[in-house]
């Protein structure tokens, strides 16, 4: 089977979508309310999970399919009883099966003892199925008795004589004498007689039945078995009968009538052979199995292929080729930008029709980009479905009831952003159950219901995607969170915060105000690392939270990543990108505004507060910038945690669309740059952090730089000459 | 507003690479920076470019000039004459940047000109002098050679700039336990 | 001139595997997905032989065998029955429903090659 070895790939593909069906329906069933078409799916999933996994030789995974398969064939035929038991084994078996299906695809065996106790499990639910009462199925005879052996032939060939009269019938089985005949004459040489005298006369022919009968002899060098392989099918209603010779004995006399008992088959017109009237002169040999020739056309349909399904509206496409696409279209975005750059600079008045021609240009490069990134947006349901799952889990362990509530999982989103989505989810999930929620009795007795609910949502806002996930649990405790970063060193003692803003204090290092470390949330990841994932990808988490009633996680992120709205700015000789949505304003300060502090940190007055100054010159080492704010501009941008930064620049050059490229693939990355992107010009413009120019301006205060501290490093290792 | 940017190249080299009849033997590149001359493996080497301009880098070393826009991706330049202590060239536009791939990443590095393409065997290759700074230094040199009067001093494509791009871990540890 | 065979299987997999031992041997494939989605694709493209999996949803091999049968120009063609080792119970039910033959799950394609060849050439 070493060809097939190529379609491992796609097994595995399918199989994981088998078992994400088989889940998604296993959490939905429920004892007394099982919708057969579910449990049916389920089965099926099952079912051909096995089927491949026998065609690739994975025995262990088989074994066990096998057993999930006998239980789901149970609960579809309603021999065994859906329990609540039967629903948690059946999940448990399902991944196993996905743990099988991880060995299988990664050549690893499973460990001794691996999923015995599913296994057992699914056994007793199998042995409690309801008797069925046998239906009678056809008895299927054992095929004709083989001849004794006989020594073969001095050439090692043996003779056989194989008589075959099909029953009436046969053609309406799809069965064709014409085939089996050439088979036999595949196996070797052969004398083939066709006893035509059951023919009818030509007003009693039925087209459709055979009255045909015929003995082959045939001498081959293949066995007994392969020739009743060519019979598998018809031989316990048709006759078939096959002796070999003893080697040079004379062949058995030619046939004779016999009539045949009536075919078992159910539903078969009788097949009694016809007798024939006596036929003048024997009758001419009629061509054997004439039959219509609906199944040969020389039709001029080409195959459906692989990639299109007939009848159904989607097609399946290689991510990498949709990848290229959306690649391919950013360069040409670019190369746009650089073409309308150049054109620019042409003389006013003159080349209008070009200038009318290349603005049509850039409008269709736009829609062409947003029509290609839309190939790649998938909706959000796609991660919001693994959540059931997830609930289920923490409900049990926490003994907590829970329910979960999805909505606005149709909000599509590009590819790269979704899949980022998993963990910020698990997480904030895990939080609001583990720290939101309370223990059922807890809740009753504060006049709740027993269950609580997770809430969870997508929508577009503003050209980004928010997603929400709310609890109704008892909000966040602000008086010990407060407590805690006292502790922790993350405030002062005595400031007074708002509310919001001790809410928002979970994000940041070092904070669980967990009692004991929870199995689950503990796991060696907090609040702050979420946010930090998040602000990598361009998004912003909040929290809101009302004591009492519940908390609200707020999560937002850009459509895409491979695109991104930005302001570009100048620093002396360089430009740089800020993403827009950071941006809160950009104005010049008046020297009025502007006032130093002991730290050597400038700040600057603006709507009202204090913002810190960052000059980006300073701490990027660019010679011949504008230094003075006040005759530069500042741009007032808003960091994580909604405090604000001033950055200092020489000019704001514009709006633009830039495409995302990586600076880490080919270098690496680097402290307050974000990403990169190529400028209409061809020359590349650093994407900058927010956050990441907080922490350095952090550290700038100090004598030791940035600038020395990032030089130092990268030589450490090297002998400077 | 610049000048649209010369992309002038020398030419790309992978496709005129002519089977060398000894087997033992591998082509390298040879270049020169100021009076010494330097070779790399021809395999590593993606496409020999006139120099362009380059988007600078905050808070670099001077031999980490800064990046281009090659075709679609960001790449690195290095400036090897900083590199190895001689200061910071002063480009023109006959300057010349070898574009190198290690790996899946791919950067490029300033040099003054391209020399030659030389077939050199194994043997034929000499063990680099061991420097008195320790092994750190020669972590990069993969040997000399001697070509008719003057001598090439081979470097190791993966190891020149791999601190800078976090590459290779390892000669840090080895530095330090060296 | 070739002959063509449809399998109608819901197990992508399996689909192409049977398409791809198959085509190997010479003969042209087409697919389809369930019982119903191989009558739509049978309305446009006339078969010789039709492999089918008895388990599929929306309509499955059983009925889709049946309605074939019904069918003034599938009546006489072959269909083969996918179905595992041990199912005698389904076997009869398939011949019972008009099935021409079977072949196990997992295939061997050496022996669905020789089947496919012994009831339709």
């Amino acid at each position: 089977m070493e060809d097939l070895q190529q379609f491992k790939q796609t097994y595995f593909e399918e199989s994981g979508e088998f078992l994400g069906v088989a889940e998604t329906g296993l959490l939905r069933l429920t004892p007394g309310n099982a919708d057969m078409e579910e449990v049916n799916a389920i089965f099926r999933a099952v079912h051909s999970i096995k089927g491949g996994g026998g065609a690739f030789g994975f025995t262990d995974l088989v074994a066990f399919a096998h057993e999930f398969e006998t239980v789901m064939d149970g609960v579809r035929n309603s021999t065994i009883t859906i329990t609540d038991d039967l629903v948690d084994t059946l999940i448990r078996a399902n991944d196993v099966l996905g743990q099988l299906l991880a060995h299988a695809r990664d050549g690893t065996r499973p460990p001794a003892g691996f999923a015995a106790s599913v296994v057992a499990a699914l056994k007793a639910f199998a042995a409690s199925a309801v008797e069925e009462s046998e239906d009678e199925a056809p008895a299927v005879p054992a095929p004709p008795p083989a001849a004794a052996g006989i020594a073969a032939g001095a050439d090692g060939r043996r003779t056989f004589s194989v008589r075959f009269r099909p029953k009436a019938d046969l053609l309406l089985t799809g069965n064709d004498p014409t085939f089996m005949l050439r088979a036999l004459k595949a196996l070797g040489e052969t004398e083939i007689e066709c006893d035509v005298g059951g023919l009818p006369t030509l007003a009693h022919l039925e087209p459709e039945l055979i009255y045909l009968q015929w003995l082959v002899t045939l001498t081959t060098s293949h066995g007994l078995v392969d020739i009743q392989d060519i019979f598998e099918f018809v031989s316990d209603d048709s006759l078939v009968e096959i002796t070999e010779h003893a080697a040079d004995a004379p062949p058995p006399a030619a046939i004779k009538d016999e009539v045949l008992p009536p075919a078992a088959g159910a539903g078969a017109p009788p097949a009694v052979y016809a007798t024939p009237e006596p036929a003048p002169g024997g009758g001419p040999a009629a061509a054997p199995g004439a039959r219509p020739s609906g199944g040969r056309s020389s039709s001029a349909q080409s195959d459906a292929g692989h990639a299109a399904n007939l009848g159904s509206h989607t097609i399946r496409v290689d991510l990498d080729k949709i990848d290229r696409l959306v690649n391919m279209v950013g360069e040409m975005v670019i190369t746009q930008a650089m073409v309308a750059e150049h054109v620019r600079d042409l003389p006013q008045g003159e080349y209008q029709e070009l200038l009318e021609g290349l603005e049509q240009l850039a409008q269709h490069t736009r829609e062409l980009r947003e029509n290609v990134m839309s190939i790649r947006a998938q909706p959000v349901g796609s991660v919001f479905s693994r959540m059931p799952r997830l609930v289920r889990e923490l409900a049990t362990e926490t003994g907590k009831d829970v329910s979960l509530v999805t909505s606005g999982e149709a909000t599509e989103v590009d590819k790269t952003v979704v899949e980022n989505l998993v963990d910020p989810l698990t997480h904030m999930i895990r939080n609001s159950i583990d720290h939101g929620l309370e223990s059922p009795d807890v809740r009753e007795a504060n006049g709740k219901s027993r269950t609580g609910t997770v809430h969870l949502s997508a929508a577009h806002r503003s050209g980004r995607i928010v997603i929400e996930v709310a609890d109704d649990g008892k909000g966040i405790d602000r008086q010990r969170v407060m407590q805690k970063a006292i502790e922790k060193g993350l405030v002062q003692q005595g400031s007074s915060l708002s509310d919001e803003e001790i809410d928002n204090l979970i994000f940041l290092p070092g904070f669980s105000t967990a009692d004991k470390i929870s199995n689950i949330s503990g796991r060696g990841v907090g609040m702050d690392v979420v946010r930090r994932n998040i602000t990598s990808l361009g998004g912003r988490i909040g929290v809101y939270s009302t004591p009492g009633q519940g908390s609200r996680f707020v999560l937002s992120l850009p459509l895409t990543l491979a695109v991104l709205d930005g302001m570009v700015i100048s620093v002396g000789a360089e430009r740089f990108v800020l993403p827009l949505t950071n941006i809160v304003e950009s104005l010049r300060p008046k020297p009025a505004d502007l006032h130093g502090l002991v730290n050597r940190c400038d700040v600057m007055m603006a709507r009202g507060e204090y913002v810190r100054l960052v000059y980006l010159h300073a701490l990027f080492g660019i010679p011949g910038a504008v230094g003075d704010a006040t005759k530069g501009l500042v741009v007032l941008v808003e960091t994580e945690d909604g405090g604000r930064l001033g950055l200092v620049v020489d000019e704001v050059l514009g709006q633009q669309q830039v495409v995302i490229k990586s600076l880490e693939s080919n270098y690496r990355r680097l402290d307050g740059v974000a990403a990169a992107t190529i400028l209409g010009d061809g020359r590349v413009a650093l994407i900058l952090d927010v956050a990441g120019l907080q922490e350095m301006s952090q550290h700038a205060g100090s004598s030791s730089s940035v600038a020395q501290r990032q030089i130092s490093d990268a030589s450490s290792q090297t002998h400077v000459m | 507003m610049s000048k649209s940017a010369s992309l002038a190249t020398v030419g790309s080299i992978r496709g005129d690479v002519v089977a060398t009849a000894n087997t033992n033997e591998e082509q390298y590149v040879t270049f020169t920076v100021g009076n010494e001359e330097y070779g790399v493996n021809i395999l590593s080497v993606r496409e020999i470019r006139g120099w362009t301009p380059e988007s600078r880098l905050p808070n670099l070393p001077d031999y980490v000039r800064g990046v281009i826009n090659l075709r679609g991706i960001i790449i690195p330049i290095f400036d090897l004459r900083a590199r190895f202590g001689g200061g910071t060239t002063e480009v023109t536009k006959r300057h010349v940047v070898v574009v190198v791939q290690v790996g899946e990443r791919t950067r490029g590095i300033l040099v003054d000109a391209i020399s030659d393409i030389l077939a050199i065997s194994q043997d034929q290759i000499k063990p680099p002098p061991t420097m008195e700074s320790g092994l750190v230094e020669s972590q990069y040199l993969a040997g000399l050679f001697t070509a008719e009067n003057r001598m090439v001093t081979l470097l190791d494509v993966a190891r020149l700039f791999a601190v800078e791009t976090g590459d290779d871990e390892h000669i840090a540890q080895r530095a330090i336990g060296a | 001139m070739k002959k063509k065979v449809m399998t109608v299987d819901d197990s992508r997999t399996m689909r192409e595997m049977v398409s791809f031992t198959l085509k190997g041997a010479g003969y042209e494939v087409v697919e389809a997905n369930d019982g119903q989605h191989a009558l739509t694709v049978l309305g446009t493209n006339k078969v010789d032989l039709v492999i089918a999996d008895l388990n599929m949803p929306i309509m499955d091999g059983l009925t889709l065998i049946r309605k074939l049968r019904a069918m003034a120009q599938y009546r006489t063609t072959p269909i083969l029955m996918l179905t595992t080792e041990a199912d005698d119970k389904k076997k009869a039910e398939g011949r019972a429903a008009g099935a021409t033959g079977w072949i196990v799950k997992p295939f061997d394609p050496a022996k669905l090659i020789s089947v496919v060849q012994k009831v339709c050439g």
